[in-house]
């Protein structure tokens, strides 16, 4: 012991303190290894419960400060007065009437056009519902006509300052915008374009201007296109998106909807659903993991100073004393391990807030911690390890001083589980020794078996994750939507349109689509859907059964998607009450030919004929899904820019790449995170479970050396249990980890996105070898030590 | 030194080389000021085959020899050989062969395997072996057959004293080193194992060498070799060694 370690422990005023210092000490390895499972597991706690709350808290003060809406109306287009009436509907707050317009816009240096939508700001004073942040710059002023501001994280994506110009196209008519100022908006924390699945700054642009301005690009004079609207507290959410639907129908309402069907505020949501499914499940297996470690570890030291427990009561020390020095032991375990957990916590939730702000647009996010989350952290600590003291020190209370000073009698196998078991022949005597000390001992061995098999199937579990999204990424991208590029018309065209999209430069093929906002009822419940018709022969865009192949609705029939059919308890052959929205709004009733599960988004789909035909029109399209020559692809982009009849280009290659590489990002982040967690716990369980068995076998295994046998040999009879332990412990974490797989792939699947089940097997194959490489590392650190074993000292002792 | 011959017929069994041969042994443990000197300078050559008891008292360097004989602890200077050959210089793995092959320990403490039976604490050994005897056969030596199947929690003291010799001679070793081994045993009992350690030496023609503080003991022995400070002191040849029945303590 160095002369600085002895005064500090010498510094303490009790004697018992100054001996659990040193103790501590002795076995300071052991101690770091369970501190380490301690800090993961508050650090899991810290950032997914930090970070929750964080998130929570950000969203709901911007929500309500910027008055973000409860609830959005769409029209074709509306009279201002017809506003009026609707601010009597019970239960609303607040309107705000504006024009919204799909526009495309021309950047320079992107060849593809950008999609995006302009939207109306009051011509003075600031909006009732859904305000701007600005960023830089101001608002337009009254009658001011090409002044815009922009969202921010499309500027600062173009590079674009105050000042400088855009030029847009906006129902067909090319203009130039002045940027006049950059702005944030709550309905667009989470800003994607159309077809994206993730956010592209590049891609997605929103311009705000003068109410006047929109109005006149947007030929909506007078008139307005959307009403949003905050409701008071304990409003009926669904009684009034009736009430709004019915005396907005005569302008060609689609229906009204609420957050739940906000895009952003979707994805917001889902986001915060799985940070909570996370908290709750990942920070109780840390912690129990080390009450047991705790537990074990002070056990195997009451074990060895058993004779000075004895003294100590002999010299009059109460059972109380001897246990309080024990918990103190645990409780410095516990509070190095807590102090490192919030440390390392509060850091990774920095890192992960400045992660969620570029895919989030908050004006802030601060990883804030509030004082609930250190009681909890601290409640939960000093319960996981004081719990595993406590365990360990009443063993000593029960024992009375002399027996305490009386050298232990040596372990008793005769009894033990499966001795004969094990006195089958085919083993050698290290073979039946390891295994005779696992069946001696079968609780232990249970936990260092348990405590593996956690770490495999955290491992597993997290990698799921990638496996998920490579199954996402094959079953949207190359199966359901094989089209490069998405057209979506201004208003619905004839067919003849498709010809000339066809015949734009570049284009391989193009297949007509017609997209119709409906209602389907069933049961008495009803959900809102964009029914897509598809040609019969469609071979781009498509929806696709569980094996992979395409199904395509019969004449007069639908195909759901899951998410759609089971909320309404649809099952194929059942018929269903569809209302389209749109035109002279048809209800009809059709038959559900098939319900498929689609792993992103929702599909209903019908054929392109019938619902023509349902409509009472004739071969209309609003829009067309292209397969394109990637050599012409800037050739096309220039003619979707300039043509007049675009409202909106999805760009799926651009998708693809995008998705994957943020996938690659944030997904390849957390799995690191959750292999060192994993990692942490292998190691935390394996080193102290051989360093234990080399502690308690010491004598054992130096008389095995004097008998002659090798290093090596030796070496087998400590960490082959652990050894067997490890490899029994590879299966039973690939199914638990499987277990939690599905787990995660149900808690984790939300109205955007459906995780499936499905684990490669290399997944199984790469937490094997992490678990083996950590228990053969943990195993190699203590080997070390049989290397200095005391042959003779071992020999001047007895058991 | 004294050397004391009670005969001119010195009872070598084997004609082969010494089996232990020590030039100038020394052993020392630590260093500066707390230096001890443990052996000093200790010259001596036992021959193969014999009974030799070592006495001396606490500290003389009884144990620390029979240690460095027996390849478990290396010499700070001199040298010894073992049948000719010097052991000063091998390897580790070379002195791990050295006792799995050639050496059978006896300690004071049995030092079996509590989660092997008896049989197997002994097969533990010959599994090892180059040449070893069934294990059932040096459990017969030991008179220990019918306790083959127990556990060392089910046996007496002297039984497990009985079941290490056994599992030391069943690699029919060149040298037997018995540390102590019937201090920790009432007097019947330590008379039966030594009575085993006389039968080995018999019957396989092992050398013994015995540590013991009982100078009794010394009465079975072919040579008696006494130790103080580190030094051999006196070196006696036994020429009528008794019965270890005939001796009490």
């Amino acid at each position: 012991m160095s002369r600085g370690r002895r005064d500090m422990a010498a510094a303490l005023p009790a004697r018992l303190d100054r001996k659990m210092v040193r103790d501590l000490w002795a076995i300071r390895l052991q101690a770091l290894a369970i501190a380490l499972v301690v800090a993961a597991g508050v650090a899991v706690h810290v950032v997914a419960a930090g970070m929750l709350d964080s998130l929570q808290e950000t969203r709901d003060a911007y929500y309500d400060r910027y008055r973000f809406a409860d609830v959005w109306a769409p029209v074709v287009r509306a009279p201002d007065s017809a506003a009026e009436t609707l601010r009597d509907i019970p239960g609303i707050a607040s309107v705000q009437t504006r024009v919204r317009e799909a526009a495309l816009f021309n950047m320079p240096g992107l060849s593809a056009p950008a999609t995006g939508v302009m939207l109306s700001l009051p011509e003075a004073g600031l909006a009732a519902v859904n305000r701007i942040h600005l960023t830089a710059g101001r608002r337009p002023a009254t009658g001011e006509r090409d002044a815009i501001v922009l969202l921010d994280s499309f500027a600062r994506a173009h590079t674009l300052s105050i000042g400088d110009t855009v030029t847009a196209t906006v129902r067909g008519g090319r203009e130039q915008f002045r940027v006049v100022g950059t702005a944030l908006s709550p309905e667009y924390v989470y800003a994607i374009a159309p077809g994206q699945l993730v956010p592209d700054p590049r891609l997605f642009g929103v311009a705000w201007m003068g109410r006047d301005a929109l109005e006149q690009a947007a030929d909506a004079t007078g008139a307005f296109t959307e009403i949003a609207f905050t409701l008071q507290p304990g409003a009926s959410e669904p009684a009034i998106l009736d009430a709004l639907d019915r005396q907005l129908a005569p302008w060609g309402a689609p229906g009204a909807y609420g957050r739940d069907d906000h895009f952003s505020d979707a994805f917001v949501s889902s986001e915060i659903n799985q940070l909570d499914t996370m908290a709750s499940l990942l920070p109780p297996v840390f912690l129990i993991v080390a009450a047991f470690l705790v537990n074990v570890v002070l056990t195997r030291l009451i074990a060895m100073e058993r004779a000075q427990i004895g003294l100590l009561k002999a010299f009059g020390y109460s059972s109380r004393a001897v246990i309080t020095h024990y918990a103190k032991f645990a409780l410095v375990i516990g509070f190095v391990g807590l102090a490192l957990g919030l440390g390392g916590g509060v850091w990774l939730g920095r890192l992960m807030a400045a992660m969620y702000i570029e895919y989030y647009h908050f004006p802030f996010l601060l990883f804030d911690l509030p004082a609930s989350i250190y009681a909890s952290s601290l409640i939960v600590t000093l319960t996981a390890v004081g719990g595993g003291a406590v365990l360990a020190g009443l063993r000593t209370a029960r024992l009375s001083p002399a027996e305490a000073m009386r050298p232990s009698q040596p372990p008793d196998y005769s009894r033990a589980l499966g001795a004969t078991l094990a006195r089958w022949r085919r083993f050698d005597q290290q073979s039946r020794m390891i295994l005779r000390h696992v069946l001696r001992w079968p609780a232990r061995a249970a936990f260092t078996l348990a405590g593996i098999t956690v770490s495999g199937a955290l491992l597993v579990s997290s990698m799921y994750f990638l496996d998920a999204m490579d199954a996402m990424i094959d079953a949207h991208f190359n199966l359901a939507n094989r089209q490069d590029v998405s057209v979506t018309l201004v208003e619905p065209r004839s067919r003849a349109a498709l010809h000339e999209i066809a015949r734009l430069p570049g284009v391989l093929a193009a297949e007509p689509v017609r997209h119709a906002p409906a209602r389907l009822r069933f049961g008495g419940h009803e959900e809102r859907i964009a029914l897509t018709g598809s040609p019969q022969d469609a071979t781009l865009s498509r929806l696709i059964d569980s094996d992979g192949l395409p199904v395509m609705p019969p004449p007069g029939g639908l195909v759901l998607s899951r998410d759609i059919a089971t909320p309404l308890g649809l099952r194929p052959g059942n018929w269903v009450e569809v209302e389209i929205t749109e035109g002279h709004r048809p209800v009809l009733y059709l038959p559900v030919s098939n319900v498929v599960t689609t792993l992103i988004g929702s599909g209903a789909l019908i054929d392109i004929n019938d619902l023509n035909a349902l409509m009472g029109e004739s071969d209309m399209i609003t829009g067309a899904v292209l397969r394109i020559d990637p050599d012409r692809a800037d050739a096309l982009y220039t003619a979707l820019k300039e043509a007049p009849g675009v409202a909106e280009v999805g760009l799926q290659n651009e998708a693809r790449r995008r998705f994957q590489e943020i996938m690659d990002e944030v997904i390849g982040a957390s799995i690191f995170i959750y292999t060192v967690f994993a990692g942490l716990i292998a190691v935390g369980v394996v080193y102290n479970s051989v360093r234990i068995a080399f502690s308690e076998r010491e004598h054992e295994l130096a008389v095995l050396r004097v008998l002659g046998f090798s290093r090596g040999e030796v070496a087998y009879v400590l960490l082959g249990e652990i050894a067997l332990l490890t490899l029994l412990a590879l299966p039973l974490g690939a199914a638990l980890g499987a277990g939690l797989s599905w787990y995660f792939s149900q808690a984790m699947s939300s109205d955007l996105f459906r995780l499936p089940f499905i684990i490669d097997p290399s997944t199984f194959g790469y937490s094997a070898l992490v678990v083996v490489v950590v228990a053969l590392s943990s195993g190699l650190m203590v080997r070390a030590r049989l290397n200095r074993l005391d042959m003779v000292a071992a020999l001047k002792t007895g058991d | 030194m004294t050397r004391t011959r009670t005969t001119a017929a010195r009872r070598f069994r084997s004609d082969g080389p010494a089996c232990f041969e020590t030039r100038s042994l020394s052993r020392d443990f630590g260093e500066g000021p707390t230096r001890v000197r443990a052996l000093r300078g200790v010259d001596l050559t036992i021959p193969a085959g014999e009974v030799i008891v070592l006495l001396g008292a606490s500290g003389s360097g009884k144990s620390t020899l029979l240690n460095i004989l027996g390849g478990l602890d290396r010499a700070t200077d001199g040298d010894f050989k073992f049948r000719g050959r010097d052991m000063t210089q091998i390897s580790e793995t070379e002195l791990t062969r050295f006792r799995r092959d050639h050496v059978g320990f006896v300690f004071q403490f049995y030092n079996l395997m509590p989660s092997l039976t008896a049989q197997e604490n002994v097969e533990l050994v010959t599994e090892i072996a180059t040449h070893p005897m069934p294990a059932r056969d040096a459990l017969g030596l030991v008179d220990l057959t019918d306790r083959a199947d127990h556990f060392p929690s089910e046996m007496s003291g002297g039984e497990q004293q009985r079941v290490a010799i056994a599992r030391a001679i069943a690699k029919r070793p060149e040298v037997m080193l018995c540390d102590e081994p019937t201090g920790a045993l009432d007097s019947a009992t330590g008379v039966r194992v030594l009575q085993a350690l006389k039968r080995v030496n018999r019957e396989l023609g092992s050398t013994v060498l015995l540590i013991t503080h009982n100078a009794g003991v010394a009465a079975m022995a072919d040579r008696v070799i006494t130790l103080a400070d580190g030094q051999v002191r006196e070196e006696r040849v036994n020429d009528d060694p008794i019965d270890p029945e005939a001796l009490t303590w």
